[in-house]
């Protein structure tokens, strides 16, 4: 566990401060602007119209479902929602922003004064709740393609994306180490993927994690801050939190060298180098970063009233959270268990939930979901959705687990059938000749077998137990469908007796 | 008497009855731009033939006997800032040389499915900034009155053509005056409609909480039958309003009784020319003669108008004029063979740089960096936030006038058509040409100019109406009982 001021071995104790902006495209079918498809993965410019393309004359008009799933988002991270909302311009130059200006939100966002509650699976911090200081709603810009291979310079711009909804989350800088920061992350993710808002793809885009780091260093002379850098392009978990990592020994061995503090340089962006797994000091798109906000004159301001917000909440349904909660508290089910299935969303939850109830044992049904059924996920690379068997059929194997029908591995054996020829448990057992042995042909069995092994029950006798696995390996020799742990125990016992 | 002396109500009357085609009217039309084009340069673009082929199909489809919408066969001139889909669309600037459009304006599909003939696209200031005219990177448009002078602007080219017979209906856009004051100065009826009334959607935005489009027309009724077709709500505009749209038309000829018109004393300052003044006290009295009460209102915010708006236009056309850059569309300047290595520039920058600096004229520029500044860190406080705080007193100043009068009254410009090349030097001057017409727009409310008289030079004098929001009906009734008990309105140029 790493305390929050870290104590370098040569050094002067720091810690870490870290805020993340999280851009989030939201999940709706049309832009945010226009109605325009959202669709990823198109050919280039084909997902356009006058409006996204920012031609002269155009308007935007607000697309309301993208203003809702924001609402639902924000309300899930306990963010209030001011009654009154406008938009405003962000004006720069660049090519893949076709008006001149990203139509967003300044000072009056959406949502605002949230908070999320991190902890971590291996105790690497405490339980810690990070506060949110908004999160907004803006349109994306388009995306540039710079080709300068052979020092003829070319670039194109593809504006399928101009215009999608995205949600800015803006943390407060609460995190104190790279971990901390990871997790907020993935919780976050958890949510909005729980919420059903966005698809929270960080390859394709659709999450997009920045991270603003300094130092605060113990001095002779005092706390100093080291500058403020924003890192971009990182595009997973791991990237996030290498990232911070790495940023926060070059920011303390550079401070060692020129001691340097916030305020003696502007705010710099570094991007993260995955390859050589370093953060590279990023040409800034626009020199100055006087973006000159004003109130954007196409659009009208948003009036929420007390009633939609309270129909938004009613609509947020079972978060992770909660979620953790109740299978601990009500499913006594393992932190780490209720952590898989929590992680793998709330469709996996979901089946969990109904396999529980179905079978009426928790801890079975967790240690199943845990086990074969995310095995044969991963495997087939399928989500729940798409997995061949309903909870209520997979309960019918684990019923005969429950009977004493079928052991741990008979059930993995005719699992495995279940999957590959889709039928249902009694049939694959009937099919595979498997019936539970009838106890008192099993004592029989034990008895002649106890009776036929002399040399085997002494070697027992004489103080070695493993001895009785010979006896175990006859009886499923003469009986495929005998449980080995009951043959051990009844024979243990009837070589007690003699 | 020609037929394109008549009005455009009166033609669609004999278009109705058969005793007209559309292609004579268009024909008519063409003939009359055909001879004195050359001298007004009133179009940036013409579409004879289109024209003529639409004329013909109005036509086939009367005979045919199919329904027809409520311009049917009339033709109609757009001022060049409202895109239509495949004409070019060039806000009389270099920086759009070579766009066009793929879609249509809201007005200009309602036009189209009004079946009016769109005879041709309208000369105008650069991007609507200017008052005379003069700012147009293509040409200047003389005032058909007197073609030394100007026929005011931005909508001088709609003005002038309405003016010289070139049309019988025009669009014209007014963001501090740029439908009223040209209207005035070409002796023709120009209509600012409240903001909302209008869709903006395909408008090339100057400053877009002050744009409105209206019609430019030879007379009060044909104000009315164009903005019937332009008005009402459009879901592709968030600032267009769903107000109920009256029925202008039908009700344009009923008189008002017991109309109270207020006269705003601020407008008798020192700047205001004899004659206009003179004039405008002379429409007063035919108001009064017809049995209107007059009241003196205080407007004690009006004078801040020029101010305000030159703080609040110059900002919102700073960001909206950012779209032309060369990049996507219109001008983009050859930086391929120029220095690369003389500055620390990159190509992009330079070849934003060089864009703009050819494709934008001077007041285009001048208005771009005065926004700019004024949206700047430290300044904007100072500027925009202070002009948003003025505009809400005027408003104010209008609310409560309309709380005690029906219309207000009042001059419309200080002086009359001015020559050509007299303000060019000095914009100050030219921005004082929106003195009495700017405060409608900071306030959203409707203005309308209708001709009250002529100067001794023979130049026209124009009265100004103004209405609340939303008011067309009555702006518009008003107008009518001075046109029907004047005939200023009837006066045409001979040139």
């Amino acid at each position: 566990m790493s305390s929050p001021e870290t104590q370098p071995t040569d050094g002067t104790p720091y810690t870490v401060v870290v805020g993340l902006e999280v851009h989030v495209q939201l999940k709706t079918n049309t832009k945010l602007f226009c109605r325009c498809p959202t669709t990823f993965g198109q050919p280039p410019n084909t997902q356009t119209c006058p409006v996204c393309l920012g031609l002269p004359g155009s308007l935007p008009v607000m697309n309301r479902h993208a203003f809702e799933l924001s609402m639902k988002t924000a309300l899930a991270l306990n963010c209030t929602i001011p009654h009154f909302t406008k938009w405003d311009r962000k004006n720069y130059f660049y090519p893949d922003l076709p008006k001149g200006y990203q139509t967003s939100q300044f000072d009056l966002p959406m949502s605002e004064h949230g908070h999320l509650n991190i902890f971590s699976e291996n105790d690497e911090f405490a339980d810690k709740q990070i506060r949110i200081l908004r999160a907004h709603l803006e349109e994306d810009a388009g995306k540039s393609m710079h080709d300068e291979a052979a020092g003829v310079a070319d670039s194109r711009i593809d504006l399928n994306r101009t215009g999608t909804p995205l949600l800015e989350i803006v943390s407060e800088p609460d995190m104190r180490n790279a971990a901390e920061a990871k997790a907020y992350l993935q919780e976050l993710r958890l949510i909005l993927l729980y919420l059903g808002v966005s698809d929270c793809n960080m390859q394709e885009g659709s999450l997009r994690c920045d991270a603003n780091v300094n130092l605060h260093i113990d001095t002779p002379a005092g706390t100093i801050a080291t500058p403020i850098v924003e890192i971009k392009n990182m595009n997973s978990f791991r990237a996030v939190q290498r990232g911070i990592e790495f940023e926060v020994g070059r920011q303390y061995t550079l401070w060692q060298k020129d001691k340097q503090v916030l305020g003696d340089m502007p705010k710099q962006t570094r991007g993260w180098d995955e390859g050589a797994q370093v953060t590279r000091a990023q040409r800034e798109k626009e020199e100055s970063s006087d973006y000159r906000y004003f109130p954007c004159p196409d659009l009208v301001p948003v009036v929420v009233t007390d009633e939609e917000i309270q129909a938004m909440q009613q609509q947020i349904g079972t978060l992770p959270a909660s979620l953790r909660k109740q299978l601990l508290d009500d499913h006594q089910l393992t932190a780490h268990t209720s952590a898989v299935i929590v992680n793998q969303g709330l469709g996996f939850a979901d089946y969990f939930l109904a396999l529980a109830t179905a079978i009426d044992d928790s801890r079975l049904a967790g240690n199943w979901m845990q086990g074969e059924v995310l095995r044969i996920l991963n495997e087939q690379e399928q989500t729940i959705q798409q997995f061949k068997l309903s909870a209520a059929e997979l309960g019918e194997l684990l019923k005969f687990i429950q009977s004493g029908d079928l052991d741990n591995s008979k059930a993995k054996d005719v699992f495995a059938v279940m999957i590959e020829a889709g039928q249902a448990a009694a049939d694959v057992m009937a099919e595979l000749g498997i019936k539970k042995v009838d106890s008192s042909q099993l004592e029989e069995l034990c008895q002649r077998l106890v009776d036929n092994n002399p040399k085997i029950v002494a070697d027992v006798q004489s103080g070695n137990p493993k001895a009785v696995g010979a006896l175990i390996g006859q009886a499923r020799k003469e009986n495929s469908n005998v449980d080995p742990g009951q043959v051990r125990q009844i024979c243990l016992a009837l070589i007690e007796k003699l | 008497m020609s037929i394109i002396s008549k009005s455009a109500t009166q033609q669609r009357e004999m278009l109705r009855t058969g005793e007209l085609t559309s292609v004579e009217l268009t024909t008519a039309y063409l003939e009359q731009i055909k001879s004195r084009e050359s001298a007004v340069k009133a179009f940036v673009h013409l579409d004879e033939q289109q024209a003529l082929d639409a004329a013909q199909q109005i036509d086939t489809r009367r005979a045919a006997g199919e329904p027809l919408g409520d311009l049917a066969g009339i033709p109609v001139a757009v001022k060049d800032n409202l895109c239509s889909e495949g004409v070019p669309t060039t806000c009389a600037s270099k920086i759009l040389s070579g766009f066009i459009p793929p879609y249509d304006a809201t007005v200009v599909a309602k036009l189209k499915t009004a079946d009016a003939i769109l005879i041709g696209r309208t000369n105008m200031d650069e991007f609507a900034m200017g008052s005379s005219t003069e700012n147009s990177s293509i040409q200047v448009t003389s005032n058909p009155w007197n073609l030394q002078c100007i026929p005011g602007g931005s909508s001088g080219g709609s003005a002038a053509c309405i003016a010289a017979g070139f049309a019988p209906l025009a669009l014209g856009s007014d963001t501090g005056g740029s439908i009223r004051q040209p209207a005035a100065l070409c002796g023709i009826v120009g209509l600012k409609p409240s903001y909302g009334r209008v869709s903006r959607y395909g408008l090339v935005a100057f400053a877009s909480s002050l744009d409105q489009i209206g019609p430019m027309t030879g007379n009060v009724e044909d104000a009315a039958l164009l903005l019937q077709v332009l008005a009402g709500h459009d879901s592709h505009d968030s600032t267009s309003a769903d107000v109920t749209v009256d029925g202008y038309v039908e009700n344009v000829t009923q008189p008002l009784s017991g109309l109270t018109l207020g006269v705003v004393d601020e407008h008798y300052g020192d700047g205001l020319e004899a004659e206009i003044k003179s004039s405008v006290e002379e429409a007063i009295r035919v108001y009064e003669s017809l049995g209107a009460t007059l009241k003196h209102i205080e407007m004690p915010h009006a004078s801040y108008g020029i101010a305000t708006y030159y703080i609040i236009a110059p900002c919102e056309a700073s960001s909206n004029l950012a779209r032309f850059d060369g990049a996507h569309y219109g001008h983009r300047a050859d930086t391929s063979t120029s220095d690369q290595t003389s500055t620390s520039e990159d190509a992009l920058t330079r070849m934003y740089r060089s864009s703009r600096a050819a494709g934008f004229g001077d007041e285009v520029k001048r208005r771009i960096m005065l926004g700019t500044y004024a949206l700047s860190e430290g300044y904007y406080d100072a500027f925009y936030l202070k002009a948003l705080k003025v505009r809400r007193l005027i408003r104010q100043d209008y609310d409560n006038a309309f709380k005690d009068v029906d219309l207000l009254i009042g001059p419309v410009t200080a002086c009359s058509a001015f020559k050509q090349g007299e303000k060019t030097a000095d914009p100050m001057a030219m921005y004082m040409e929106d003195l009495f017409t700017v405060t409608a727009n900071l306030a959203g409310v409707a203005g309308i100019s209708i001709p009250c008289g002529l100067t001794d030079a023979g130049l026209p004098i124009g009265v100004q109406l103004q209405s609340a929001p939303f008011q067309e009906d009555k702006l518009l009734r008003a107008a009518y009982m001075f046109q029907h008990a004047t005939d200023w309105h009837q006066r045409r140029p001979e040139f």
